[in-house]
């Protein structure tokens, strides 16, 4: 897709976030010494009274934000996925989750398209992590439009939400005109008969690819995009998997408790059939340009119709 | 409230104390008992609240960050009338509203949720900052056990306290000395208390934190503080008012059986009947 303009989710978000500030008092934006990369910045240039900077202490600034959602504030906190969902779960889960919390998390760099810096900052457990929350609202755009919509989305929600979001500049697929984003339902990109792909965030417009090499070779894939990972839309990938019998979950992210264990379970419990899970298959990620992990690690549009080609086989 | 008045209430908040850990099978009494002097006059006397309206905007809040001290948290908001005394007797049962650490969604007059330490001062940090940004009058207390200081989040969150200049945050530390591997000394000293706090630009006052007069002048001594947050460092005995638990490690988390708890409640009544006697 050479045209098509590329636009990192991050972006979205801190251009979205900026845009609810001056549509609601109530929002505040809380960052960890990452506000440039995180794109809070925006926010922050327009908004200095509401936003606050907690400095490299991503435990206490989760902390933070439950107390000020607590006090009436809806807070928005961001870092890279790693120090947010990783090193700062059990506050998630204590001082959030269990009081069920008002409180977004806008998690940036997440997966191993962070690229250069390694498997330290590459964080592929996340989801995993947020979806044993109880309560915890999970979604996975896969570009700006659907993004900008999940941000939205998020601050509708009463209770806490996590955003996985992307620091790679990623293809703009969906049409801001005709973009319909529901929390909890996934969209049916392409039918097919052979095999059903389910995939989530910038694995998405890697899967459209992977349809189209797919079709050369004579085989017809239906896809699904899964921004809402929790609540999963099991209808729609029941419905699916009962067609075509054979489902394959793509992600940028641990093939262990993520989209794929979501589906995985959704399907064992409801409509039990072949399927194969396309992720960082139980590793470390590495150092290297974002695009050149993606060869790498098979999670280009190639690298996706390869092992769906071997699935089948 | 006269001091007789407040010493009189803080007896019958450690025989709730006696009661629910008694009904629970379970629980912390220790830190509980050295807790029950403080919490009686933050609700008695200090803090702006209504027990009729536990939810209204303008209270002061109260986070237990050294949540395990739930029982005297359940005990002195039941004496002040959040809910009956009676259930008291459910704490730590299945169903009940009293649950093992304070639970904000379950109990009425629980600000906020607590119990993995460390968490608390930060979500009291956020209650505060929510204020500033907002211009409201509410003040926040928090109150941290002298072995969770050791927990790296309290720093954190100390940091961001004093750089924001919290001045509506006060943090009060429950020195009891003992935490549940032995004294907090021997364990992972976290000494000296005071200077770290000052250290952190807080304004920190040390008092006795059984006595109700050091109680009352360090609290308004905090409130009438600018520009900064204070830390109240309280040296307090572990077990306060029952002989058998004062000082004793092994009474940090585990209830009295009957026998103990005949013993205990005999006490606490016996010092009961002597202050109504004055």
């Amino acid at each position: 897709m050479p045209d098509v303009k590329k636009i990192a989710t991050r972006e979205s978000y801190g251009r979205t976030l900026a845009e609810l500030g001056k549509e609601h008092d109530d929002i505040v934006v809380l960052d960890a010494d990452l506000a440039a990369s995180t794109k809070t910045a925006v926010f922050a240039s327009e908004f200095p009274d509401r936003f606050i900077d907690c400095g490299i202490a991503e435990a206490n600034m989760i902390g933070v934000a439950a107390g000020m959602a607590l006090s009436g504030k809806t807070p928005f906190c961001s870092s890279f996925a790693m120090f947010a969902a990783g090193r700062a779960f059990e506050q998630i889960r204590n001082s959030v989750g269990y009081p069920h919390l008002n409180v977004k998390i806008g998690a940036s760099h997440a997966g191993i398209t962070v690229g250069e810096d390694g498997a330290t900052h590459q964080c592929v457990e996340d989801i995993a992590l947020m979806r044993t929350i109880p309560g915890m609202v999970i979604m996975n755009p896969g570009d700006d439009v659907e993004a900008e919509a999940a941000v939205r989305a998020a601050y509708e929600i009463d209770g806490p939400v996590y955003l996985r979001l992307g620091r790679l500049a990623v293809p703009v697929i969906n049409d801001r005109e005709t973009y319909k984003f529901e929390v909890g339902k996934g969209t049916l990109l392409h039918e097919g008969n052979d095999v059903t792909l389910v995939a989530t965030g910038l694995e998405v417009a890697e899967s459209v690819k992977a349809v189209k090499i797919l079709e050369e070779k004579g085989i017809s894939a239906e896809l699904i995009n899964i921004c809402t990972i929790k609540p999963l839309d099991t209808d729609l990938i029941v419905s699916s998997a009962a067609k075509t019998k054979k489902v394959v979950t793509i992600e940028e992210h641990s093939i262990i408790g993520g989209l794929g264990g979501a589906v995985a379970e959704a399907l064992a419990e409801n409509y039990p059939v072949k399927m194969h899970r396309i992720g960082i298959r139980d590793r470390f990620g590495e150092s290297g340009p974002a695009l050149e992990l993606m060869h790498k690690f098979m999670l280009d549009g190639e690298g996706i119709a390869s092992q769906v080609i071997d699935f089948l086989q | 409230m006269t001091d007789l008045e407040l010493k009189k209430i803080a007896v019958r908040v450690r025989k709730g104390i006696i009661e629910g850990v008694y009904a629970g099978k379970s629980g912390h009494p220790g830190g509980s008992l050295s807790a029950a002097d403080m919490m009686t006059y933050l609700y008695f006397e200090e803090m702006n609240i209504d027990p009729q309206n536990p939810d209204w905007s303008e209270r002061d809040r109260f986070v237990l960050s050294k949540g395990h001290g739930a029982p005297a948290y359940y005990a002195t908001l039941a004496i002040r009338g959040y809910f009956p005394v009676e259930d008291l007797k459910t704490l730590r049962h299945v169903g009940s509203y009293l649950q093992g650490h304070p639970c904000s969604q379950s109990t009425p007059g629980v600000d906020a949720s607590s119990g993995s330490l460390g968490q608390g001062i930060s979500v009291a940090c956020g209650m505060a900052m929510s204020a500033k940004i907002s211009k409201d009058s509410y003040r926040v207390y928090t109150m941290l056990g002298d072995g969770e200081i050791e927990e790296g989040e309290v720093w954190e969150a100390a940091m961001f306290a004093g750089f924001r200049k919290l001045d509506n945050l006060c943090v009060i530390v429950d020195n009891n000395g003992l935490q549940i591997d032995g004294p907090v000394d021997e364990v992972n000293s976290p000494y000296p208390i005071a200077d770290k706090f000052r250290a952190f630009n807080f304004h920190v006052i040390e008092i006795d934190g059984h006595d109700f007069l050091q109680i009352k002048k360090a609290l308004d001594e905090a409130r009438e503080t600018k520009g900064m947050p204070t830390a109240i460092i309280m040296k307090t005995v572990k077990g306060k008012g029952v002989s058998f638990m004062e000082n004793a490690v092994g009474w940090h988390g585990k209830a009295p059986n009957e026998e103990e708890y005949k013993i205990a409640m005999k006490e606490l009544c016996e010092a009961e009947d002597e202050l109504c006697r004055m």
